[in-house]
C-alpha cells in the first residue's frame, strides 16, 4: 500500500505529541512524516522553560525530542523554516526559502504567541515587540531575557497571571528588581479568587517582587535605544529598564485565515479536531473547540489522542467533548492548584473553606449536587490528587467535607514534588529515587504499573505506592494514563476479584493451569500464579486441584524464606501462652539442629532463624507442635495480653478468646496475612486497635471488634465494627467479617486497604446487620473452608511431590 | 570443551518446579515446566543470589523467589531487573533421563 504523505505544521509540544500519539497507533506504516518548526530546535517542553529562566534548569534539559529522533522515526523535519502559506487547492504547503512540501494530510499545530496589548510605544516601526520588550513563549525569549536582566537594575512585566509571575520569578533570579503591573485587582483572577490573589501576592511581597495591580498601562517610555520606564492610565510612571509582557497568548491562526479555513479567535475544529477541510486538522492552542481555547498542557495531550485515533483509522468513535481545567503549580515557592470556577454561581452552590492567612494556606472548593465543580488550594497540596481526579471524571464527594481539605490523622507532612532532592529515595524496598522514576517517564513510561515494572519502585513493601504515582503523573505533566489491568485480580486476566470468583465456578476451573488454559490460551504468567492459586483454594476449598508449583517456595515447605535460601520455623503460640514441656523441646531443637538465631516474634511466638531446607521436616517432628503459618498469605496468629485471670484492670478473658479465635481460623488462607489480638481491657496492651482484627474488653462483659487496623508499613487505627455481648458472638462476627474479606479482597490487599475502599459502614452492612442476607452463606462458607485446613507440618511424614524439602539434588563430577 | 552429564530422572524435579545440581565445581538449577519442557541455568540470582530453583516458572519464564527478578529461561535475559543469567543446554533422553551440557 502506497504511504500518504502527513504534513505537520508546528514543531512544538501539541505537533510532535500527535505524531508520537499517531505512531503508537501504527501510523509509522500508514504516513511518511513532514514536520516545519519555525524554531531552530528539535521539540521542547515550553511548560518547563521558567525553570530555563530562574536557572534550575539547562535548555538541553528540557528538549522532549532531539535532532536524532527525527532521524530514527524518518521523520523529514524542516527547522528553522516558516510556512508562509497553505495551497488547499493543488495539497500544497509553502515554506520559506522555496520549501514546498505536498500532503493528503495535514495537520496544523502552530500554537500562539504573546498577546500584546495596544500600549503606545512598544512595537518598533516594524510591528514587532521594539527592543528591550520581550514576550515569554520561546526558548529565544528566554534567553533573550535573561541576557538583559542581567545588564539592568529594574524590570516591568506587565501581566500578573500565571506566565507574568514565572517569568518575575526568572528575571528576580538575575539580579534586577521587578515591578508586576496587572490589570485586574487581584493576582492570577482566572485560577484564583479575591483572597487568594491576595494572599499569594502577600507571598511575592514578602519575596521583593513590588506588585501592582488595578494598573491599565498607556505607554512605554525612552528612546530609540532604551527603554526607561511605563506610563499608566492614572497618571503614574514607573521607572524600568526591560519590559516583558505577559498578558495572555493569541493563537497562531493566520495559517488557517488565509487559506480560508473557518477561523474565529483560532482554527474551528470539530469533535474529532478535524478542521472545515476533511483533510486538514488542528491540535492545541491554534484549535478553538466549542468555543474554547486552551493554553494548558492536559487538553492538548486528549486532543492528540482522539486526533491520532481518526486519521489512523484506529478509532472512529473517538471524540474529544472538551476539558475541564485543572492546574497544579508553583510560583515562586507557592504551590498552587485551581479546578475549574472560581466563585459559586448557583445559589445551590455549596462552598467549603479554610483560611490561615499567617502561613500561606487557603483551601476552598466550590461543590454543587455532591460534586465538585471548582477548587483553589494553596500551600498545602496534600488532597490534591485526590480532588483534581473527582473533579475530572465528575465522582460523587464523600459526605464528610472536612476529609476532603485535609488528611485526618497518620503522618502527614510531604514534601513538594519540586522541592523533592532527585536522589531522594522514594522506594525504600527496591532503592528507587525520584530521579529514576523520572527516567523511566522520560524513556516513555505513562502508567504506574509500568513504571513500576520498569523501575521495580512500589513492588516491595507497597507502602511508597501512592508517592509513586503521584510522582510518575508529576512526571508526565497530566498525561499520566490509568491502567486498565488496576481493577484486575491478576494482571494476565482481565477480570475482577468478583468478576474471576465467578468465572471459576461456572467453567468449573479447580486447578491454577487450568485458569491458564481457559482464560489465557495456555499462557502462563508464573508472576500470577500464588494470587490464582489463594483464590481458587478459598472458592473450591476442600475440592480445590492443588498444583504446588503455583505456591509460592514459602507455601511449597511451609516457611519463610531467607535472604540466604534458609527457613523461619515459628510453631503455633495463641495468645502467647506455652507451657514449659513445649518451651523445653523447642529449645532442644535449636541445640540439635544448631538453630543460629531464636528469637521472639512481634506476634507473641517464637521463630527459629536460619534452617535448611532439609532440616525442615525433622525438626517439625522434633518441637511438636502445629505450624504458625507465619509465612502465608493467611490468618497468621492471635496475640493477647494477660486478661482477666490475673491482671487487676481486666475485664474480659482476652486469653482464652485469643486461642479459641486461633484454634477457628488457623491454616485459612487469605487474600493478604491476618493478625489478630485480643485485649482485656481498654487500655490494649495487645494493641488490638491496630490489627486487622482486634478484640477489647469492654466494662460490661460485651467485647469491642476493630478491623482494618495496621501498624507495619502502614498505620491505621481499625474501624470500630460492632460491639457484641458475648464472647460467642464475637465469634461469629469476626468469621463473617474474615469469610467477606477472602472472597472479596485483592491479592495481597490487606484489611486496612479494603475495609478503607468499601468503607466501614459497607463492612458492618454485610457482616453485621446482614443487609445482603449473605451471612448465613458466609457462615456455611466459613465451616466448609475451616473443615479443609489441616496442619502442613504433617507433610513431613507424607510429602506432596518429590523431593519436597530437597533443594540440592544429585552431585556429578 | 563441552562435557555432557548425566543427571538422573526428570521425574525427580515436581512438574512446574525447579531443582540445584551441584555439577563439578558448578552450582546448576534445573527446572521442568508443566509441558515437559526442561531448561538449565545458573543457580543463584544475579541480584542477591537468591536460589533460581525455589522460583516460580511460567512456560519459559522464571521469577526469583527474593525480589521478583524475571528471567526468559531460553536466552537468560532479564525480563525485569538489569541483568540476565547464564542459561545451559540440557534436554531429557527417551526414558527421562535428563543430560546437562556444560563447557
Amino acid at each position: 500500500v502506497q504511504k500518504q504523505r502527513l504534513v505537520v505544521i508546528g514543531n512544538g509540544m501539541a505537533g510532535v505529541r500527535t505524531v508520537e500519539e499517531i505512531f503508537a497507533r501504527g501510523g509509522k506504516d500508514q504516513f511518511d512524516v513532514v514536520i516545519f518548526g519555525d524554531e531552530p530546535y528539535g521539540n521542547y517542553n515550553r511548560i518547563l522553560l521558567s525553570n530555563v529562566m530562574n536557572g534550575s534548569q539547562e535548555p538541553d534539559e528540557i528538549f522532549l525530542n532531539t535532532i536524532p529522533w527525527y532521524r530514527e522515526n524518518d521523520i523529514k523535519l524542516h527547522v528553522g523554516v516558516r510556512v508562509t502559506h497553505i495551497d488547499r487547492i493543488s495539497k500544497l504547503v509553502h515554506g520559506q526559502r522555496g520549501v514546498v512540501e505536498p500532503y493528503d494530510k495535514l495537520i496544523i499545530a502552530t500554537g500562539s504567541r504573546a498577546f500584546v496589548p495596544p500600549i503606545k510605544g512598544i512595537l518598533n516601526d516594524m510591528g514587532e515587540l521594539r527592543s528591550g520588550a520581550y514576550g515569554f513563549r520561546t526558548l529565544d525569549d528566554c534567553r533573550d531575557i535573561v541576557a538583559h536582566a542581567r545588564r539592568v537594575k529594574s524590570a516591568a512585566v506587565i501581566g500578573g497571571g500565571l506566565l507574568g509571575l514565572e517569568a518575575a520569578r526568572g528575571i528576580m533570579q538575575h539580579g534586577a528588581t521587578v515591578n508586576v503591573i496587572h490589570l485586574s485587582g487581584s493576582l492570577m483572577n482566572q485560577q484564583l479568587d479575591v483572597p487568594a490573589g491576595a494572599m499569594l501576592r502577600k507571598s511575592m511581597e514578602q519575596m521583593g517582587i513590588m506588585v501592582h495591580t488595578g494598573k491599565s498601562t498607556t505607554e512605554v517610555l525612552g528612546d530609540d535605544h532604551r527603554i526607561t520606564g511605563l506610563a499608566f492610565k492614572d497618571g503614574g510612571t514607573l521607572d524600568c529598564d526591560m519590559v516583558v509582557v505577559a498578558t495572555g497568548i493569541k493563537p497562531n491562526a493566520e495559517l488557517g485565515m488565509m487559506c480560508g479555513l473557518t477561523v474565529e479567535r483560532a482554527i474551528v475544529v470539530d469533535n474529532h479536531m478535524r478542521s472545515a477541510d476533511y483533510d486538514v486538522y488542528a491540535v492545541g492552542e491554534c484549535a478553538q473547540h466549542r468555543g474554547m481555547v486552551y493554553g494548558l498542557v492536559a487538553p492538548l495531550w486528549d486532543q492528540a489522542k482522539v486526533l491520532a485515533d481518526h486519521i489512523t483509522h484506529k478509532d472512529r468513535t473517538s471524540s474529544y467533548n472538551g476539558s475541564k481545567l485543572a492546574t497544579k503549580l508553583k510560583v515562586m515557592g507557592v504551590e498552587l492548584a485551581s479546578m475549574g470556577i472560581t466563585e459559586p454561581t448557583e445559589p445551590e452552590d455549596e462552598v467549603v473553606q479554610f483560611s490561615e492567612p499567617t502561613k500561606g494556606r487557603y483551601k476552598k472548593l466550590i461543590i454543587r449536587k455532591g460534586r465538585l465543580v471548582g477548587a483553589i488550594m494553596m500551600g498545602d497540596l496534600d488532597k490534591v490528587g485526590f480532588l483534581m481526579q473527582a473533579f475530572d471524571r465528575n465522582t460523587a464527594l464523600p459526605d464528610e467535607r472536612l476529609s476532603l481539605l485535609f488528611d485526618l490523622g497518620g503522618p502527614s507532612k510531604k514534601v513538594t514534588y519540586d522541592e523533592m532532592p532527585a536522589d531522594a529515595q522514594v522506594c525504600n524496598c527496591n532503592g528507587v529515587s525520584k530521579a529514576m522514576i523520572g527516567a523511566s517517564v522520560a524513556a516513555g513510561q505513562r502508567t504506574l504499573k509500568s513504571v513500576m515494572m520498569a523501575t521495580r519502585a512500589g513492588a516491595g513493601c507497597g507502602a511508597c505506592k501512592g508517592l509513586v504515582s503521584e510522582l510518575v503523573g508529576w512526571y508526565c505533566g497530566g498525561a499520566m494514563e490509568e491502567d486498565p489491568s488496576a481493577h484486575y485480580y491478576v494482571p494476565s486476566i482481565p477480570l475482577t476479584r468478583s468478576e474471576l470468583n465467578k468465572v471459576v465456578r461456572e467453567k468449573n476451573l479447580r486447578s491454577v493451569s487450568s485458569v491458564f488454559d481457559a482464560l489465557c490460551d495456555g499462557k502462563v504468567d508464573p508472576g500470577s500464579k500464588p494470587a490464582l492459586a489463594s483464590l481458587l483454594s478459598i472458592v473450591w476449598r476442600g475440592e480445590y486441584v492443588d498444583e504446588r508449583d503455583a505456591r509460592f517456595i514459602n507455601d511449597r515447605v511451609h516457611g519463610n524464606i531467607q535472604k540466604d535460601g534458609t527457613f523461619s520455623v515459628i510453631p503455633e503460640m495463641p495468645g502467647g501462652i506455652c507451657s514449659p514441656d513445649e518451651l523445653r523441646r523447642i529449645a532442644d531443637a535449636a541445640d540439635k539442629y544448631a538453630v543460629p538465631l531464636m528469637k521472639l516474634t512481634g506476634g507473641q511466638r517464637i521463630d527459629l532463624v536460619g534452617i535448611a531446607r532439609e532440616d525442615l521436616p525433622a525438626i517439625w517432628r522434633d518441637i511438636g507442635m502445629p505450624a504458625g503459618y507465619a509465612w502465608g498469605k493467611s490468618y497468621r496468629t492471635c496475640k493477647s495480653c494477660i486478661g482477666s485471670d490475673y491482671c487487676r484492670f481486666g475485664l474480659g478473658d482476652s486469653m482464652s478468646l485469643a486461642q479459641e479465635l486461633e484454634g477457628r481460623f488457623r491454616g485459612l488462607d487469605s487474600p493478604g496475612k491476618l493478625k489478630l489480638a485480643t485485649a482485656g481491657c481498654p487500655r490494649n496492651c495487645s494493641e488490638a486497635l491496630v490489627k486487622d482484627l482486634g478484640v477489647v474488653a469492654v466494662e460490661g462483659g460485651r467485647w469491642e471488634i476493630y478491623v482494618g487496623g495496621a501498624a507495619g508499613a502502614h498505620i491505621r487505627k481499625g474501624d470500630l465494627l460492632t460491639v457484641c455481648d458475648t464472647a460467642d458472638d464475637v465469634m461469629k462476627v469476626s468469621g463473617r467479617f474474615i469469610e467477606y474479606y477472602r472472597q472479596n479482597a485483592k491479592y495481597k490487599e490487606r484489611t486496612y486497604t479494603w475495609v478503607e475502599r468499601l468503607g466501614i459502614e459497607r463492612v458492618r452492612a454485610v457482616v453485621v446487620d446482614d443487609a445482603d442476607g449473605i451471612c448465613a452463606e458466609l457462615d456455611r462458607q466459613l465451616a466448609a473452608a475451616v473443615e479443609a485446613t489441616y496442619d502442613p507440618w504433617l507433610e513431613r511424614d507424607e510429602n506432596k511431590t518429590e523431593n519436597q524439602f530437597k533443594l540440592k539434588l544429585k552431585v556429578v563430577s | 570443551m563441552a562435557q555432557l552429564h548425566k543427571l538422573g530422572p526428570a521425574a525427580q524435579i515436581p512438574e512446574g518446579e525447579g531443582r540445584t545440581f551441584t555439577v563439578g565445581s558448578r552450582q546448576v538449577a534445573v527446572f521442568r515446566t508443566r509441558a515437559g519442557v526442561v531448561y538449565a541455568t545458573q543457580a543463584e540470582c544475579p541480584h542477591r543470589k537468591g536460589p533460581l530453583a525455589d522460583g516460580l516458572l511460567g512456560i519459559d519464564t522464571l521469577v526469583c523467589p527474593l525480589h521478583e527478578w524475571t528471567f526468559d529461561l531460553t536466552t537468560g535475559s532479564a525480563k525485569t531487573g538489569t541483568c540476565g543469567v547464564a542459561v545451559y543446554p540440557i534436554r531429557q533422553e527417551a526414558d527421562g533421563t535428563l543430560v546437562l551440557t556444560l563447557d
